[in-house]
């Protein structure tokens, strides 16, 4: 807050003791190579700390399957189920086995319908990916104009307009315009399908492929055919703007502060002075700077999605991760809610070290 | 209407004298007002001006004059809050009101700017040939590629900058403040705009550096009849460079007139006071005023800070080499006196500062303060020192914590170091530093946001001093500060100074400041003392070739004096650019 | 920085002016005050509401029936029922009434411990920094990113096996909110105590020799706690969402125990797909305006902090003048 103006123009000089301008500067490439390799090592133990959080926190009631079957087995039956599963075994002993198992790939058989849990996640995996990409292109694609259009219109009324619709985006819980949207295209109006990722009709279709991917659009334009691209994409459309909306409000916030900044450096008036025209000055100079940090909220925001995915599959019944993940927890299958959420916490931290390695070489700020 | 007297042409230097013609640049009644949370305040109030072909106006004033944004009104690059009403005639078209294609093309065109901080005026991700081209590109969009590299090497051979066309394809960041600073002046030749407005230019670089500039823009203004409008507060710059000046004060102008005839005899009072407030080097000297005797009494003085063999080295950080500060540095500051510290930016002046009061490990050497060795001491073993040592910060602004009082401000050295005090004795011991650096007493219940600068920097001093201290180090105090302010607070340094005869560490780049209040003057360059001896020995016969060109370089507030400095820099300095 | 200094006398202000939020209304202009002044007005409805619910609320959370007989259940909005009934026949203005008193529980519950553990790890991490501050900077960079609805999934199955009660529920919520949301006070404190740290008058402090403590609270504490009403927001709208979640996939509070809207909506699901949306749109419409409330005023606090982002009004009159 400039209270009394005095101060402002004279320069300080010196103010604090600094490495000069071109020491700090020189960006060695060695220095790129260690600092990722430092992110990279950091992984582990994020995912560490992740993992052995949820493990003990879910053993703090007791084994799963006093939880799950407490109240329908007499006391001797459960510990003999108990014993025979290895849950009465040291804690330690119980959590080091695990980290083994996690380590080689096993993370445990489901209770409920005795499939490792790994083959779940890839089966389903692949759908709460597919939804999730979606999501993300939904936001950035609204997000990121939106935001420059906010920001060009500063204080105008597009700008008011677009700044309450990104926070409502973000105060509407992803369940509920879920439903709205269910309720008006789907209900009412009757353009989009109201649940499922494909209709019966195109699964039937699908069985077809030779070799399938794991992703619905995918095969569907390998097949070539276009009743089916569009069956697929219909399905999508709905939970992808559900899930995506909220994101895209966080996008435009973030695209118009950061946008507004930039457009108030120096350099921009420098070259304002010199007869350079807004438009270009916007996206020569100042748009770069203000889309970085889009990118670096990425990794927040695939995390931020994953959380949403579970609520966004239940809301369309997308068989996904998530859905997954709610119908386990109905039937009480905790070792499958452990490996789904381990798995989750694996894929937070990978994409937060993705991250990071693109914003060291985008990001002329990142200093190594 | 102004009703300033527009001077005669008899008194004008000898380009301008026969000049009849049309001005390059006409403001004719200027108003500016802006919307502030608190109204609308008017920033500048009827100014009017004429520029010539070929002449260096210089607008002056202090903080809240209106020169900056007399300036940017010639350019229209005032911020939404702002209103204009008047003339601004830049080749023959009214500037204000003017905008979209119309102001674009007058920018660059037929006037450019050259802004204050080089390090930010530049994009640091493009290099300089693009960044000249595009303003080039805006006004011709036809230019081949070719043509504008060629336009670029040409003009960046014009301003002296050595190798151009290796040069024109480098990042900004590898090129010092100086050459940045010739890098915008080249920018502003390329596009041939013949009005050059250049808001305070020189005063984020060093001395040294800007008196390279100023011969730059002096050659430009002979060699290509470009006119200027040099904005500054810096009066020895104006006596430098201007051949007319104009003195704004609270958004009028106050007095106008030729330069030497401004200097030599002032007619308004606030020019006459801002002429009198300026450090003079030479005038009104520290150590002048004592005689052989004193100064070898001083000398004889219990030493309160001893330096041997100091080095203060940072440890480089992932790949990043060490960096040396300060190396082999030796130097005594004895009881009583003034140690003027002078240097440029990455001499180290602040670093021995803040290791002397203990803010700063140091990694060599030897420095022993009031009978403490520095090197490995303990937080524990010193703080008993600590309340024989003041500091004063150099910015005003943020020397302060914004949620305490005054009074409380004052005050904490009390609260830590004289616990046994009761609450009232504290509050009297305030009141009494308070008078001390002439502020009412009332002020204690105030906030630091409720003062200006300068009474900042007597609180600054008052909160240094309230505990009397053996040693205070004052790390650039008035630096910040507004030329009148600056002697104020200056001359109640001194009369603190010579009342309490505490030593004092004085840090400054400028030798004209540190000139009237130090006895003996060091002289750093890039982290080794060259130089230490009396003030005037210094400054009157300087030993070291560095020294020398300080003392070269330094503008005074005097045209013609100022004319026999410069041809004497040319001799010391040579007319290189690195 | 391209502003333009203009000397400006602040007059004399009185204590209560100077208040954040009250400074923060007299400040604002055009969108920002309207972002504002509805923020707080929409806030203060929700705690209103909630303090007040017993007497505002037609009938309890869970009463199927009234003196004239039984409400029936899916019945559309009436005289009797105004919002209409869910599929269990309960009253659902009733339920989104009561529902105003889990949530302000929940965001008690969940800012409490994240805000002081939150604040004062950072400030002790900022300011010592070395191998503490490394490690604890891991772990929270580890925790934050972690999908607050998971982690209350996980903590839900912990509190009360799945089912819950009024405050098995409210607490799984919370105490996962508190989880997620530490890290994030503590990242937000822990940057302005070391931007602080650097600051002249921080290191006036110990030029004279203050001790550690009095440094971090009298003068680095004091004014580290600038963006905490954001976060703060921030922290208490994600309470309601992860709660109103947890109701959501099934795992929420049971209805007899306290209404909670994403309870509700779980029920609403199959509502939906026949037709009948006012089993849908009224409790999702409370957690709309409840946290838009919340966060609208966090937003406009921290624009208005914020002196490149804080509207301006505009000078009276653009009279241009243009002279031949």
């Amino acid at each position: 807050m400039n209270d009394v103006g005095e101060a402002t123009q004279v320069v300080t000089r010196d103010a604090q003791p600094s490495v000069p301008v071109e020491v700090q500067s020189r960006r060695r490439k060695g220095g790129l190579g260690r600092y990722l390799l430092t992110r990279f090592l950091l992984i582990f133990p994020t995912i560490l700390i992740l993992m052995t959080v949820v493990f003990f926190l879910m053993r703090i009631t007791g084994d799963p399957i006093t939880a799950a079957l407490g109240g329908r087995l007499t006391p001797d039956q459960l510990a003999q189920r108990v014993h025979e599963a290895g849950y009465d075994r040291p804690i330690i002993v119980q959590y080091l086995e695990y980290l083994g198992n996690v380590l080689t790939g096993d993370f445990g058989t489901t209770f409920s319908d005795n499939r490792p849990v790994l083959t779940v996640l890839t089966t389903y995996g692949s759908a709460t990916a597919e939804l999730v990409g979606y999501a993300i292109l939904v936001a950035l694609s609204l997000g990121i104009p939106l935001g420059m259009l906010a920001a060009y219109r500063r204080d105008k009324w597009q700008d008011a307009v677009l700044r309450v619709l990104a926070i409502l985006g973000y105060a509407t819980p992803v369940f509920f315009i879920g439903l709205l949207l269910k309720l008006i295209f789907s209900v009412t109006l009757g353009w989009l399908p109201v649940a499922g990722r494909i209709s019966t009709a195109g699964e039937v279709k699908m069985g077809t492929i030779a070799n399938p991917s794991p992703f619905y659009l995918l095969d569907a334009i390998r097949l070539g055919d276009v009743e089916l691209i569009l069956d697929v994409v219909s399905h999508a459309v709905l939970p992808a703007v559900a899930l995506g909306l909220l994101t895209g409000g966080i996008f435009l916030r973030l695209v118009r502060t950061n946008l507004i900044g930039t457009l108030e450096q120096q350099y921009i008036e420098s070259a304002r002075s010199r007869g350079v025209a807004e438009t270009r000055l916007v996206r020569k100079h100042a748009l770069r700077p203000a889309l970085i940090p889009v990118i670096t909220v990425m990794g927040m925001q695939i995390a931020m999605m994953l959380g949403g995915a579970v609520l966004t599959e239940t809301t369309f019944e997308w068989k996904g991760l998530g859905f997954m993940l709610a119908q386990y927890m109905s039937s009480r299958d905790y070792v499958a809610v452990q490996g789904i959420v381990m798995m989750l916490a694996v894929i937070v931290a990978v994409s937060n070290f993705v991250v990071d390695v693109v914003a060291a070489l985008i990001d002329p700020r990142v200093r190594y | 209407m102004s009703d300033i007297a527009v001077p005669g042409r008899e008194l004008a230097p000898a380009h301008l004298r026969d000049y009849s013609g049309v001005p390059r640049l006409e403001i004719d009644d200027l108003d500016v007002a802006f919307a502030t949370d608190h109204g609308d305040v008017a920033a500048v109030n009827g100014v009017s001006l004429y520029v010539d072909p070929g002449e260096v106006l210089a607008i002056v004033g202090e903080s809240g004059s209106g020169k900056t944004v007399t300036a940017r009104s010639i350019l229209g690059l005032l911020p939404e809050t702002a209103t204009a009403k008047g003339v601004v005639l830049v080749s023959g078209t009214n500037v204000v009101g003017l905008s979209g294609a119309k102001m674009r093309a007058i920018r660059g065109r037929d006037v450019s700017m050259v802004f204050q901080e080089p390090s930010s005026a530049l994009n640091p991700v493009y290099p300089i040939w693009w960044q000249m081209a595009e303003g080039l590109r805006a006004h011709n969009p036809k230019l081949s590629k070719a043509e504008l590299r060629e336009r670029a090497v040409e003009s960046l051979r014009k301003v002296g900058m050595p190798d151009p066309e290796h040069r024109i394809d480098r990042y900004p960041h590898e090129f010092s403040g100086g050459q940045k600073q010739r890098i915008m002046i080249a920018m502003a030749l390329a596009m041939g705009a013949e009005l050059i407005v250049a808001d305070e230019p020189t005063t984020a670089l060093d001395v040294t550096v800007q008196a390279e500039i100023l011969q730059l823009m002096r050659d430009v203004r002979d060699q290509f009849g470009t006119s200027i409008v040099l904005i500054t507060h810096n009066m020895g710059v104006v006596a430098d460079l201007a051949d007319s000046v104009a003195v704004m004060y609270q958004g009028r102008i106050v007095e106008r007139n030729w330069a030497t005839e401004l200097f030599a005899r002032p007619q308004h009072e606030y020019t006459k006071a801002l002429l009198a407030a300026v450090p003079h080097v030479g005038r009104n000297s520290a150590s002048a005023k004592l005689t052989e005797a004193q100064h070898a009494e001083l000398l004889a003085g219990e030493p309160v800070v001893v330096a041997t063999g100091l080095e203060i080295t940072y440890p480089g950080r992932l790949g990043l080499p060490a960096f040396t500060a300060v190396r082999g540095v030796d130097f005594t500051i004895h009881a009583g006196e003034v140690f003027g510290l002078v240097g440029e930016s990455g001499s180290g002046k602040t670093t021995i500062g803040r290791a002397i009061a203990g803010l700063e490990p140091t990694t060599g050497g030897s420095l022993k303060v009031l009978g403490h060795e520095m090197r490995g001491i303990r937080e524990r073993d010193f703080k008993p020192v600590r309340k024989q040592i003041g500091f004063v910060f150099q910015d005003p602004a943020t020397s302060f914590n914004p949620q305490l009082t005054i009074g409380e401000c004052i005050q904490e050295p009390l609260e830590i170091h004289a616990r046994n005090l009761s609450s009232a004795d504290r509050r009297a011991k305030v009141s009494a530093m308070l008078e001390a650096v002439e502020l009412p007493a009332a002020y204690a219940r105030r906030f630091p946001h409720e003062l200006s600068g300068g009474q900042r920097q007597r609180v600054s001093l008052a909160r240094a001093l309230v505990l009397d201290p053996k040693l205070l180090v004052a790390d650039e105090p008035t630096s910040a500060l507004d030329v009148s302010v600056q002697a104020t607070v200056l001359e109640l340094f001194k009369e603190l100074q010579q009342r309490l005869g505490f030593s004092c560490l004085f840090i400054s780049h400028d030798l004209a400041v540190v000139d009237m209040l130090a006895h003996r003057i060091g002289v750093l360059y890039q982290g080794e003392l060259l130089e230490v001896a009396t003030g005037t020995e210094v400054l009157s016969n300087p030993k070291h070739d560095y020294t020398r060109k300080l003392v070269a370089s330094l503008p005074v507030p005097d045209p013609v004096e100022q004319a026999r400095r410069r041809a004497e820099f040319h001799r010391v300095a040579g007319n290189d650019v690195d | 920085m391209t502003d333009i200094p203009v000397i400006v006398h602040t007059p004399d202000e009185t204590w209560w002016q100077r208040l954040p939020v009250v400074a923060d209304v007299r400040r604002s202009v055009g969108l920002q005050r309207g972002m504002l002044i509805t923020g707080l007005v929409l806030s203060g409805i929700l705690l209103v509401t909630a303090i007040f619910a017993p007497l505002l609320a037609p009938f309890s959370w869970a009463q199927t029936a009234d003196a004239a007989g039984s409400f029936g259940t899916q019945q559309a909005p009436s005289s009797r029922n105004l919002l209409g009934t869910t599929v269990s026949g309960f009253d659902v203005l009733s339920r989104v009434i009561w529902g105003t008193r889990t949530a302000v529980a929940v965001i008690i519950a969940a800012v409490i411990a994240s805000l002081f553990l939150g604040v004062l790890l950072g400030l002790v991490s900022g300011y010592i920094g070395g191998w503490l501050d490394r490690i604890l900077v891991m772990l929270a960079d580890a925790i934050y990113a972690f999908p607050s609805l998971l982690l209350a999934i996980v903590m839900s199955i912990v509190i009360s096996g799945g089912q819950s009660s009024a405050w098995g529920g409210i607490l799984s919520a919370a105490i996962s909110i508190t989880v997620v949301f530490i890290p994030q006070y503590f990242r937000v404190i822990r940057a302005e105590t070391i931007r602080l740290k650097a600051e002249p008058f921080v290191e006036a402090a110990k030029v004279v020799g203050a001790p550690h403590w009095r440094i971090m609270f009298r003068h680095i504490f004091r004014n580290a706690t600038r963006t905490l009403p954001l976060i703060f927001t921030l922290n208490a709208s994600e309470a309601i969402l992860t709660l109103a979640g947890l109701g959501f996939i099934g795992f929420g509070i049971e209805p007899t125990s306290a209404a909670e809207w994403g309870y509700d909506l779980n029920r609403s699901m199959a509502d939906v797909t026949s037709g009948m949306w006012w089993t849908a749109v009224f409790p999702g419409l409370a957690i709309v305006l409840s946290v838009l409330g919340i966060t609208l005023v966090g937003e406009s606090m921290n624009d208005l902090n914020d002196p490149r982002l804080r509207t301006r009004r505009a000078t009276g009159r653009r009279k241009k003048e243009v002279s031949a």
